[in-house]
């Protein structure tokens, strides 16, 4: 099954004049790929992820996220999607300041209606797959920007999405800690975590197995295109 | 819309650790915005309960005072004679069986001075009654200083003044050493009244004797107003036959009042004073809702990222609603509550220094904190609309 489907997306943001993000856009995310988006500004690499994460509606064209469509649906089922097959990671971690790591990733389960003892459960095993377990009752502050990153990962992890949705995962930190949650990255993809991460880095396009280059709204280039 | 059947959930449970979290963020500016909410609401309670313990203290006294007390007076004529009743109302009013004591008092057309120095129209406003020995008895009324008239000193110069005469006269010691000027004649003062509740026109008034009345100052026989004392059970029954008893010729003339009743309906009464008092607590309460919903504001555009984390991990736009309206309601619960403690305090320290029972209306609190909760409702909408419509990817700075 495909974690992920972009089937002839166009996405006009509206304005004087309307900018066109991506134009008739065809992609396809297998389960267990590690992918890397990459493309100068303005090419549409975060409107890519908006969609694919469903933060966005397309202008016209499907999106199916683990063989769901999501065209038409109503918001709250639209969030429902999210909240069961997408995990999102962000260059600026957006942890809550206020909870510990461990809160922190159980708030990844937090709109499944799931009790909150077993969310913490959950949390923990999570918290163990990014080796962050010694620092579950830590709160963000006290914590550096690596291990931010890693109960980031944690947090898009513990809900065991279809596809981990990564921004700039490396973007706010040293090269040595963004080699470190590269290297988490691909070991999770290894134990078969689908992943695909937005970046402008060459190194960390290095990092994937497949390379995809946007420009100007279109796919320019696709490592494992035919 | 179609439904994938795997909307977002947020279970209610854990819908007021949100709010109580996001609260908790910034405790000084939620306390500061929760404060309004609870002055408005202490005001409210309080001037609730303080009208409350007083008018239960009212009710409590005239209950002491006993509510069996009649007063029976000739009615008003418009530009006619004065209204008299007939001699014979006392001896007739007796004989209905319930009465269990009756007392007259009369018209003495004479003035009354602290001496014979002081001008004419200077009368302090105090109105001199002949009454009969049993009248104190009859009102249960009881004595500040001296004695009240009796069958001996009803034939003798002697006066019996009510507290508020007695103060007008500057009067303190009724043992007989103080004279007055009444009606050009030096009284003795033996006795001084405290204050009747339940017969408030004697508190201005100055008693003498029916006997000396009449020899020394000439007044009529007719009484002006006959209290009855009767028994508890029998009051309406006994009210009912008094017009034509003390005055069968024209029973119309007479009118019969109840002052314990007349005391109860002003104390039920709400004041000006309390109506103005509630309308301040509601500005109060109106400016407290304010408060919260731009606090509310400001938090949701300084949570703008938080929000947008909250959209991309799956809540929906009404999640986030809920989240937003819930704080301000939490806020608003928190000052509702704390202002109904406030007030309810409030009331109890007020009626404490006035050694009243404190009554604090459980509805009112009941009421106040749902008041409270109904403001922070209103207040949470406008943020909360303003948080839903949000756009996730704007939020996050993805796009």
């Amino acid at each position: 099954m495909n974690a992920l489907e972009l089937d002839k997306v166009t996405k006009i943001h509206p304005g004087t004049p309307p900018v066109v993000a991506l134009r008739s856009l065809t992609l396809t995310v297998a389960t267990g790929e590690f992918t890397s988006v990459v493309g100068p500004s303005g090419s549409g690499k975060s409107t890519l992820l908006a969609l694919a994460g469903t933060l966005e509606r397309p202008t016209s064209g499907a999106v199916r996220i683990a063989g769901k469509t999501t065209e038409g649906l109503a918001d709250t089922d639209l969030s429902g999607i999210r909240a069961a097959s997408i995990g999102f990671v962000f260059q600026n971690f957006f942890l809550l300041p206020a909870l510990t790591a461990l809160d922190n990733v159980a708030t990844g389960l937090l709109y499944r209606g799931r009790p909150a003892d077993e969310r913490r459960a959950a949390a923990v095993t999570a918290l163990e797959r990014v080796g962050l377990e010694h620092r579950a009752n830590h709160r963000p502050a006290q914590l550096s920007g690596g291990e931010c990153q890693r109960v980031a990962i944690a947090r898009a992890l513990v809900g065991e999405p279809a596809v981990i949705l990564a921004d700039e995962p490396t973007g706010s930190l040293d090269t040595a800690t963004g080699d470190a949650i590269l290297s988490i990255l691909a070991d999770l993809n290894k134990r078969g975590v689908t992943i695909l991460v937005v970046t402008h880095n060459p190194d960390v396009a290095m990092a994937t197995r497949r390379t995809i280059r946007l420009r100007d709204g279109q796919i320019e280039h696709d490592s494992e295109a035919a | 819309m179609k439904s994938a059947g795997s909307a977002s959930k947020l279970r209610p449970a854990d819908m007021w650790p949100l709010a109580l979290g996001g609260i908790a963020i910034r405790p000084a500016r939620s306390v500061l915005s929760a404060l309004g909410i609870a002055l408005g609401i202490a005001t409210m309670v309080a001037v609730l309960g303080i009208s409350s313990s007083s008018r239960s203290q009212l009710v409590a006294e005239i209950d002491a005072l006993g509510t069996n007390l009649l007063t029976v007076t000739p009615g008003q004529s418009f530009g006619g004679p004065n209204l008299t009743l007939p001699v014979s109302a006392p001896g007739m009013i007796a004989r209905i069986g319930p009465v269990i004591a009756d007392s007259a008092i009369g018209d003495v057309p004479a003035q009354i001075y602290r001496s014979d120095r002081i001008p004419a129209a200077n009368s302090d406003a105090i109105t001199v009654y002949s009454a009969q020995p049993n009248l104190l008895g009859t009102l249960q009324g009881r004595m500040a200083g001296g004695v009240f008239l009796n069958a001996a000193t009803s034939h003798y110069p002697a006066v019996v003044l009510g507290t508020y005469a007695a103060q007008a006269l500057g009067i303190d010691r009724a043992d007989g050493s103080s004279l007055v000027w009444l009606g050009n004649h030096w009284f003795a003062v033996t006795g001084i009244l405290r204050p009747l509740a339940l017969a408030p026109e004697l508190d201005r008034a100055a008693l003498i004797g029916f006997p000396i009345a009449r020899t020394l100052l000439h007044a009529g026989r007719a009484p002006a107003q006959i209290y009855v004392r009767t028994n508890p059970a029998s009051v309406p029954a006994v009210q009912s036959v008094l017009p034509a008893t003390a005055d069968p010729m024209a029973p119309q003339d007479v009118t019969v009042a109840n002052p314990a009743d007349a005391l109860t309906a002003r104390a039920d009464a709400t004041s000006a004073f309390q109506g103005l008092f509630l309308a301040l607590g509601a500005v109060a309460l109106v400016v407290g809702g304010i408060g919260i919903g731009n606090v509310m504001v400001i938090a949701v555009l300084e949570r703008r990222s938080e929000i947008g984390l909250r959209r991309a991990i799956g809540a929906s736009r009404r999640h986030v609603a809920l989240q937003f309206a819930a704080e301000a309601v939490v806020l608003a619960g928190a000052g509702g509550t704390a202002g109904a403690a406030l007030g309810g305090l409030a009331t109890t320290a007020f009626a404490a220094a006035r050694h009243w029972h404190a009554v604090v209306p459980l509805a009112s609190l009941g009421a106040a904190i749902g008041v409270a909760l109904l403001v922070g409702g209103l207040a949470g909408l406008y943020p909360a609309v303003r948080a839903a419509r949000l756009l996730p990817a704007e939020a996050l700075r993805l796009s």
